[in-house]
Formats: structure tokens, C-alpha cells, sequence
């Protein structure tokens, strides 16, 4: 971004600094021997324009808006509207969850935000022997159809976006979705919202699953396909590497994994024999804000670059839509403490506010107390109040792309860049050429298991060695009792949702039932599109366990390999 | 024995700690994930396994763990395994599960070093 004349006296300039001004200053050295970010990414003392020479403002940065989006994906940003503060919530049974979606509509929020609890994420039904225990702990508990119905009783779907937090259970959930339309007589075009529906990193890092990798990607095919024509206003992936950070990768390795495995989706969609300018509008990205705020900016910004020129490059995308990285943000979980909870009120904010700078689209600020428990009421607020000063108290959201140009933070866009691109090729090449083949010959190696689970042994050897810093853990700690208000769910959950799900079961029409299931059955062993079928069955209200049952005898069951460790 | 019980699929610290003891010399057998209680009984009883760390971050250890240790008790196995429970554990909960036999409950951000302390100084003689 300079001339060569410029850059020189810039560089007679540093020698002269570094001679006469720097040189006392570290005789007896700094406080540490090496700076580095919260990924163990080495950072410099200073940066000036030598770091960014070979920077070409309109190629490489450009305005925001336009490709290749590192200043941003929309012109004015946060000046038109903030990020949407989407908090994820969801307890107990459809009722609770329900009343608590009124609560939040009355409140003027249009986003809604669903959180399941693990047996519905993992397909199962209420009863099944492994949900005891677990049902409405971490989210709402869905069987069947009328676990939605009440769910969205008295909301209109047309009025509201929602977006389910769900993975291999997906299908069902979406397919519950758009019977719910139909019911209300919302059409299906009308529908808007966001399933997470991300296989690839749940074999990566989240770990929820039930049938292998191969048949899984083709499911989420068949639902990205279902949208293109069915739901054109509903996002059917949220392709997230929040998952593969929070289980120890660097900030490069989340933003490498997760670019690698949307490429895998759109490539999966283009040999579907879909149109790549009419799905890629559609999908959406998720990611971790940590510690390092620096680091994160750059995260956001380079993988912003690296998607708008790939999806041109190598999947021809013509319309801007298609190489816009639009992604929801959540703060580290894995960073929070039980030590000293308030702390974490700040932890947050700075990651919040990383999350800001590098241009996201939405957010989630987590609570103070997740270390210790489900969030309290109290937690909950402050979480959200932490958004509210970031976006109308500090002013940090008026300018667009407000670090754009410093010269760390250039620097540092670049070389995240460079080592996202190298695992891209890398990947790539494990699969001979193919991003799709690449991303699940890595899962069945382990490779992407092994990188992180290698990162994150390292990172915690570094935080016992004091290399890291974890104040009130490893620094500045203080005798405390640390017990605070805890949310509890009880047990009568369970019951209450199996008494339900024995109603339903006696209440429906079995032959139907079962005629829908063999129908989805013949479907999935003809390799159709199953979808429809999903749809049809579970207006028959067929139970989430049933359906999924259906996949697994077809596609059989997956069993992660372990001997990595 | 590191093991994870239940549905729940958070395995850094499980893979973090499995790695931290082979690393200071144990035999480690990691479970792998979404176990029901009654095979953790099973392999550790077949592993005759000195110490069993059970990793739990869902919320469900209530009803995981005492399933856990009553299989142990049925296999008369209870008395010769150091059980240990590491994840988010609610100090009213951990009480409880010290009550029903647990050795020790280790909540986030422990030293790796203090938990293998812990097991070099009461895992049974061998």
C-alpha cells in the first residue's frame, strides 16, 4: 500500500528507532521471551507498513459490501442495523419453552432460538433406555409433532425466524417445521429460519451422530435440496467450527475445518446437480470468539476473503449472495471458570467485542456462571446487557471494519489466511481434488480428531506450566465459595414428556403410521430425496425415535474409533 | 479407566486426562462415547480396572453415576475401584455422589498434576 521510496525511509526509519530509542528499553529483555495469541501464534512487537507492503487495498481489502467482503459483507454494517443478539434458550417441555417464546415475541424479539435437549439431539425418543436422565436438562424435549404444536402454539410463522440448534436429527425437525406451516397455512416459501444441520463437525468435534459420515452428508444434501425448492427463505446448514474450537483446535485450525467442510457441502450439492448460485445464498457459518481479540478479528476477516475468491474460483458462484460469509458468533464457553464467575462477565465482553470487530452477523454473549451450571436468570441478563453497551454504549459499531488498516491486524489477517489455505490444500489433497472426499477421508483417518485433540493437550500443558495465563485459575486465585443460584430441572420432566408420548402413540392412526415409515424406508434404500417422506411421516405423527430408527437399519449405526488418544 | 457415560459428547477433558496419565506412566482405557452406565460397569469390571474416571458435562449425573457405582457394588467390585468424577458438578450434587462413593469430584480447572496426585496416593496397591 506504499511506494518503494516510502517503504524505504520507513525502513531506515525502524533501523534508527530500533538503534537509538528500542535498544535500552530491551537490554534486560521484555516481560516475556515470546508473545503469543491464545492459538500460539507468535506476535511481534510492532507492526508498520513493511508488514502490509504487499497489501492491494482494492484487491485484498476492498469495501465493505463488495467481494472479496474482508471489511464486511454489507455496506454500512452495524450503522443500518446492529447484529441480531440471538441467545439460545430452552429448558424442560414444550410448555416452558413456549411460554418463554411468548415472553420473547411480546419483548419485540422476531428470532427465535431453540435448544434441544440430548435425546432429541441424538434422535432418540423420550423413553429410550439411554435418555433417562437426560431429557429437558440441556433443551426442550421432542418426540413427536405435538411437541411442536406446542411448542409454537399461538406464533405465527410467518411473523418469525427460528433456528434450531439440531444435528442428526435434523430432518425430522425441519420436516416437523414445514408440517407446522402447512397446518397454519404459512406457505412453505414463507418459512424462514436456520437448522444447524452440520454433520461434519459433529464427527469432528461435537460428537453427536447416528448413522456413518457418508450417508449423513447425503441426508443433509436431500434437506439443502428440499429448501431450494420447498423453503427458499430457510437456511438449511449452519456450517460451524464454534464445535471444533470449543473442543481445542487454534483459532486457524476452526476457521480451516469449517471453510473445508462447507466446500464439502457445496461440493456434495453441485454433484447433487444443483445450482450453486441458487443454494449457496442459503447457507451460513458459526463461530467461536476467544481470548485473543486481535487473532479473532483476523479469523473473521481472512475467512471472510478466502470464501468470497473460492466459492468464485473454483465453484464459479456468480451472484454476490453466494460468496457473502455471513455467520452467527458465539463467545468461548471453554474459556469461562468456575473460579471467580464474574470474571467471566469480562472474558465475554472482550469476545464479544472481537466478534463485533471482525463484522458478524449475529451473536450470542454466554453467561457467567456456565461453568458451574445451566444459566440463572440473572447470568442470562447481563449476558445480553454485555451486547446492548458493546452495540449502543462504546460506539465501537459506528464505523464499519474499524481496524481495518491497522497494520497488526493486516498482518495478522494474512497470516491466518496463509494457514487456513495451507490445511485447505492439505485437505484437499487427502481427498485427490476433492474438498468432499478430502473431509471424509479425514474424519474415518482421525486426522481432523488428531489435530485438535493434539492442539488442545498442548494448550492445557501450557496453562499448567503457567505459560498460560487463566486468571483466578493459575493466577491471582482466592479461597471462595463459589455457589451460586442453580437452575435445576427435575425428573417429573421425563414423565410428564413419556405420558405424552404414549398419548400421541395411542391417539394416532398405526396404519398410517406405519405405512409412512415403510413408504420413507423404500425411500432412503432407493436413495430418493427423503424428505417428503420425513414430512408425510411425521404429520402421521410418527416419533423422532421411530424415524431415525428407519435411517439406521438402512444405513447402520456409527461407532467412533478411539484409539487416537 | 476414563470414561464417558450417558449422551453427553464434551471429550476434551476426557481426552486431556486419558492422555495426561498414559503420559505419567498408567495403563489408561478410554470408554469412548454414549455409553449407557450398565456397559462402563461391564468394561471396567472385564478391565479389572484400579480407577475409574468418570467425565459428565451434561447434567445428568445424578442419575448416571449412582448407576454406575450400584452396578460396581453388584459385581462386588466397588470396594477394590477408585471412582473419580470430573466435569460440571454442582457442589449440592457433589456432596451427594461423595455420599454414595465417590472418592472425589474434580470440577473445572484443576491441575492435571493434582488429580494424578490424587490417584498415585489412593488408587488400591497392585
Amino acid at each position: 500500500m506504499f511506494d518503494d521510496g516510502e517503504l524505504e525511509k520507513i525502513r531506515q526509519g525502524r533501523g534508527r528507532w530500533e538503534d537509538e530509542t528500542l535498544s535500552p528499553y530491551v537490554e534486560d529483555g521484555e516481560r516475556k521471551q515470546r508473545f503469543a495469541t491464545v492459538s500460539n501464534h507468535e506476535v511481534e512487537r510492532l507492526y508498520t507498513p513493511e508488514d502490509v507492503a504487499d497489501l492491494d487495498y482494492l484487491e485484498d481489502l476492498g469495501f465493505p459490501g463488495e467481494p472479496p467482503y474482508t471489511r464486511g459483507v454489507y455496506p454500512t454494517m452495524y450503522r443500518g442495523q446492529t447484529w441480531t443478539m440471538r441467545q439460545f434458550a430452552g429448558f424442560g417441555t414444550a410448555e416452558e419453552t413456549n411460554e418463554r417464546f411468548h415472553y420473547l415475541v411480546e419483548q419485540g424479539q422476531t428470532g427465535l432460538s431453540t435448544a434441544f435437549d440430548m435425546p432429541s439431539l441424538m434422535g432418540l425418543d423420550s423413553d429410550h433406555p439411554m435418555s433417562a436422565g437426560e431429557v429437558g436438562k440441556e433443551g426442550v424435549a421432542v418426540d413427536t409433532l405435538r411437541d411442536m404444536e406446542i411448542l409454537f402454539d399461538g406464533i405465527d410463522l410467518d411473523e418469525v425466524s427460528t433456528s434450531f440448534t439440531i444435528n442428526p436429527s435434523a430432518p425430522v425437525i425441519y420436516a416437523m417445521y414445514v408440517a407446522l406451516a402447512d397446518q397454519q397455512d404459512v406457505p412453505r416459501e414463507e418459512l424462514r429460519g436456520t437448522l444447524q444441520n452440520d454433520m461434519f463437525k459433529e464427527f469432528i468435534a461435537q460428537k453427536e451422530w447416528v448413522i456413518p459420515p457418508e450417508p449423513s452428508l447425503k441426508v443433509v444434501t436431500d434437506t439443502v435440496e428440499f429448501a431450494v425448492d420447498e423453503t427458499p427463505k430457510f437456511h438449511p446448514i449452519s456450517v460451524s467450527g464454534y464445535h471444533i474450537r470449543e473442543a481445542g483446535s487454534t483459532a486457524p485450525q476452526e476457521a480451516a475445518f469449517t471453510l473445508a467442510d462447507g466446500f464439502a457441502y457445496v461440493e456434495d450439492c453441485i454433484s447433487r446437480g444443483l445450482d450453486v448460485d441458487d443454494f449457496a445464498p442459503l447457507l451460513s457459518f458459526f463461530f467461536n470468539s476467544h481470548n485473543s481479540v486481535f487473532e479473532e478479528v483476523a479469523k473473521f476477516r481472512s475467512s471472510r476473503r478466502i470464501y468470497a475468491r473460492i466459492m468464485d474460483d473454483w465453484y464459479d458462484a456468480e451472484r454476490d449472495e453466494s460468496r457473502r460469509l455471513k455467520f452467527h458468533t458465539q463467545t468461548a464457553g471453554q474459556s469461562l471458570t468456575a473460579q471467580q464467575p464474574l470474571n467471566n462477565v469480562v472474558r465475554t465482553t472482550l469476545q464479544a467485542l472481537a466478534g463485533v470487530l471482525g463484522g458478524t452477523q449475529s451473536l450470542h454473549t454466554n453467561s457467567y456462571d456456565e461453568a458451574l451450571a445451566l444459566p440463572s436468570e440473572e447470568a442470562v441478563r447481563v449476558a445480553l446487557r454485555t451486547q446492548q453497551i458493546i452495540a449502543e454504549e462504546s460506539g465501537v459499531a459506528d464505523t464499519v471494519d474499524p481496524l481495518g488498516g491497522s497494520y497488526a491486524v493486516e498482518k495478522l489477517t494474512d497470516e491466518m489466511e496463509e494457514e487456513i489455505l495451507d490445511y485447505l490444500d492439505e485437505i484437499k489433497e487427502m481427498g485427490d481434488g476433492s474438498m468432499r472426499d478430502g473431509v471424509l477421508r479425514g474424519i474415518q483417518d482421525g486426522f481432523f480428531q488428531r489435530e485438535i485433540q493434539e492442539a488442545s493437550y498442548e494448550y492445557q500443558q501450557r496453562v499448567e506450566r503457567g505459560e498460560e495465563t487463566v486468571v483466578g485459575v493459575n493466577r491471582y486465585e482466592v479461597d471462595e465459595d463459589t455457589s451460586p443460584d442453580i437452575l435445576e430441572v427435575s425428573e417429573e420432566a421425563r414423565e410428564r414428556q413419556i405420558e405424552r408420548l404414549e398419548q400421541v402413540k395411542a391417539e394416532r392412526d398405526g396404519d398410517a403410521v406405519e405405512e409412512a415409515l415403510d413408504l420413507l424406508a423404500e425411500a432412503v434404500e432407493e436413495g430418493e430425496n427423503v424428505m417428503p417422506y420425513v414430512v408425510d411421516a411425521v404429520k402421521e405423527y410418527a416419533s423422532m425415535g421411530e424415524i431415525m430408527e428407519v435411517f439406521e437399519e438402512h444405513y447402520g449405526s456409527y461407532q467412533e474409533t478411539t484409539a487416537a488418544i | 479407566m476414563i470414561a464417558k457415560v450417558g449422551l453427553d459428547g464434551h471429550d476434551r477433558g476426557a481426552r486431556v486426562i486419558a492422555r495426561a496419565f498414559r503420559d505419567a506412566g498408567f495403563e489408561v482405557v478410554y470408554s469412548g462415547l454414549h455409553n449407557a452406565p450398565e456397559e462402563i460397569v461391564q468394561a471396567a469390571v472385564q478391565e479389572d480396572v484400579d480407577v475409574l474416571g468418570i467425565s459428565i458435562l451434561s447434567g445428568a449425573h445424578n442419575t448416571l453415576v449412582p448407576r454406575v457405582l450400584e452396578g460396581l457394588r453388584e459385581h462386588d467390585a466397588l470396594d477394590d475401584t477408585l471412582v473419580i468424577v470430573g466435569g460440571v458438578i454442582p457442589e449440592d450434587d457433589e456432596e451427594e455422589l461423595l455420599d454414595q462413593g465417590v472418592a472425589r469430584v474434580f470440577g473445572p480447572g484443576t491441575p492435571i498434576e493434582e488429580t494424578i496426585e490424587f490417584v498415585r496416593e489412593n488408587a488400591s496397591e497392585r
